[in-house]
């Protein structure tokens, strides 16, 4: 996983209430084994005409969303099953952050391992970007992750919670397994010292 | 201040005297779960871990059900890594013809008992709580660590607590009460907290009836949804050799972060239109709407009583011919009692196609996939855009009885409207 920088972009604007995970990534994806590849995949029934080209009104498709690493969603963003495709999914499209008013549970916890940043704002904040982004497509955000701040381009930062090992993690780039290797000399001195014992 | 079940629960995995809600607690689990989908990325993280063995052979589950048997060549491929990961860890595999949908199988296998935090790459491992069993959903990642360290971080929920009082009329059954209790409440209504379900109505509650309602917390959001344990419960644990478990209440003083009250006898049965389970009806209103395919059982209802129901209404009865009825037993010995009991004669004899188990149809994978506008009354619990195949397709949630009675029909209809031959269309 790489480290998470600031974040300077603009967003993407799919700001539907409850889109729930067999939207981000239909079952019929999930024969992968690996996390790699699914960007193409993301949101393929809206994204994509019954002829598989792309439907150039979805939000993904148009020009002004290229290039974007911020999605601007609605509530309850990822409800639904628990599948990590749909975290893998944003991330290989190119996301490094979703701000929505609040996130299923488990999704919220799938994208915190996967170096996809949940940025939760209060309804009236969102309604207030959403609009922005409505009228100035290009408008740039910026997420200081240290600072646990999103920067709109006028107007206060929002403050975003987020637990402090996930935010340590993120920063780090780890996910809880890297971060358990990383523990990994220390648990070997701690087998080497339990070895001792045993032989005393 | 007293404590919730949850919170009881989650103290005895942390070791420690109290819990309070929001705390951040590294918990043991007793049980690791993944299906074949979730499971292979996981196998794939855990062994990234350079000589790393599962904490505890006997509590990693891998359940092959979701796209079993396999469906196409990938499907295969994942079922294979699984295999060979089970063999190298010798943790317990349970494949087709041994198999089922993995939350009716490990209840059934006596794996499951009150107070366990079970751990499952799959959302509908709040099902548990049928069984006052802490059990919650998680990704693969999570999946991997936890096989690692037999170990759950987690943030303990608030509690939600859900009273149901008085008896069920006739037809209507766990689905229904869940249907309407996710109605009222939103599919975010209990966002990261504990749905605890109680009150009087569970004396009147099978142990099927309580698995429906447990296993659709998640369509509220809930990170676990609980049910007392009784003396069904007992039961239930003690004919399958389960251990009794850790058996706890909600203290009186525990706090709550909101209260529900239903009276149940006033319900009737419901149906969950597209594209969200919150869009629950009363079957009454949508009685007549054309449908192509209907699908019982799978997890929510493949429970025998479920099928029992169902057969109940086909019994010397024939599907409508506009009609595809798909009949999924929840796992091999579900399958094996309702061929016992000749339930499974009642529906081919009523032209029903019956259905090894699996999850297939559920998620659009196979064994029952729509076509583009087609409409399907379905058991099972989501009825999302495209869930159960084409986008434009539509899946209404129902209980079993009234599931039948529409395949009957040809178009939804409650079960009185086939009892009383009012064949609709």
């Amino acid at each position: 996983m790489t480290h998470f920088p600031d974040i300077v972009s603009h967003a993407v604007l799919l700001p539907e209430d409850d889109v729930d995970t067999d939207q981000i990534i239909p079952a019929r994806f999930l024969k992968v084994v690996d996390k790699r590849g699914l960007g193409e995949a993301l949101f393929a029934d809206w994204r994509y005409r019954r002829d598989g080209t792309p439907d150039p009104e979805f939000a993904l498709n148009r020009p002004q969303a290229q290039g974007a690493q911020i999605l601007l969603a609605g509530r309850n963003f990822g409800c639904g099953s628990s599948r990590e495709h749909a975290a893998w999914a944003l991330r290989g499209w190119g996301l490094r952050a979703v701000i929505a008013p609040s996130f299923a549970d488990i999704f919220r916890g799938n994208a915190l391992k996967n170096g996809l940043l949940p940025v939760q704002i209060q309804d009236e904040d969102h309604q207030r970007l959403v609009a922005l982004v409505q009228r100035e497509p290009a408008a740039r955000f910026t997420v200081d992750l240290t600072a646990q701040l999103l920067v709109p381009p006028a107007g206060d930062p929002l403050p975003f919670p987020i637990d402090p090992f996930s935010k340590r993690c993120l920063l780090e780039g780890m996910d809880p397994l890297t971060y358990l290797l990383s523990l990994e000399p220390r648990i070997q001195q701690y087998e080497a010292r339990h070895e001792h014992t045993q032989s005393a | 201040m007293g404590h919730t079940m949850a919170e009881k629960i989650l103290a005895t995995k942390c070791g420690r005297p109290e819990v309070f809600p929001g705390e951040f607690i590294n918990a043991r689990v007793d049980l690791v779960l993944a299906s074949e989908l979730s499971g292979v990325v996981a196998i794939e993280e855990f062994e990234k871990i350079r000589g790393a063995r599962v904490f505890d052979p006997d509590k990693v589950v891998l359940v092959m059900d979701h796209f079993t048997p396999n469906k196409d060549i990938k499907s295969a491929e994942i079922v294979k890594r699984c295999k060979e990961f089970a063999r190298k860890h010798g943790v317990r595999f349970y494949d087709v013809g041994r198999a089922g949908i993995q939350h009716i199988l490990l209840p059934e296998k006596g794996l499951v008992s009150p107070g366990d935090l079970i751990a499952g790459a799959d959302s509908h491992t709040c099902t548990y709580g049928f069984l006052a069993a802490f059990g919650t959903g998680i990704g693969s990642t999570d999946a991997a660590a936890a096989m690692a360290l037999g170990e759950m971080w987690l943030k303990v929920p608030e509690t939600v607590l859900i009273e149901y009082h008085g008896a069920p009329p006739p037809w209507v059954g766990g689905k229904d009460i869940i249907l309407r209790t996710i109605g009222e409440l939103g599919v975010d209504g209990a966002r990261y907290q504990a749905m605890e379900m109680t009150g009087d109505a569970l004396q009147h509650l099978s142990m099927a009836d309580r698995f429906s309602m447990a296993n659709m917390a998640i369509e509220a959001g809930a990170k676990t949804g609980l049910i007392p344990a009784d003396e069904k419960t007992e039961a239930f644990l003690a004919a399958r050799g389960a251990r009794p478990g850790f058996v706890c209440r909600s203290d009186p003083d525990a706090e709550f972060a909101a209260r529900y009250e239903f009276d149940i006898s006033q319900f009737e049965p419901y149906i969950a239109v597209p594209y969200l389970p919150e869009n629950v009806k009363p079957v009454s209103e949508l009685a007549g709407l054309e449908i192509d395919q209907v699908v019982i059982g799978m997890c929510t209802n493949g429970n025998l009583e479920d099928l029992r129901a169902a057969a109940s209404l086909l019994k010397g009865r024939k599907v409508h011919p506009r009609v595809r009825a798909i009949i999924i037993p929840g796992s091999q010995q579900v399958y094996l009692d309702a061929l016992r009991e000749g339930l499974l004669e009642i529906f081919i004899e009523a032209d029903c196609a019956v259905s090894t188990p699996t999850c297939g149809p559920c998620l659009g994978g196979h064994m029952g996939v729509l076509a583009a506008g087609e409409r399907c009354v379905s058991t099972s619990n989501r009825n999302f855009r495209g869930r159960m195949g084409h986008p434009t397709s539509e899946v209404y949630l129902a209980n079993p009885y009234v599931a039948a009675a529409s395949a009957i029909a040809g178009a939804i209809a409650s079960p009185v409207d086939v009892l009383q031959g009012a064949e609709a269309l």
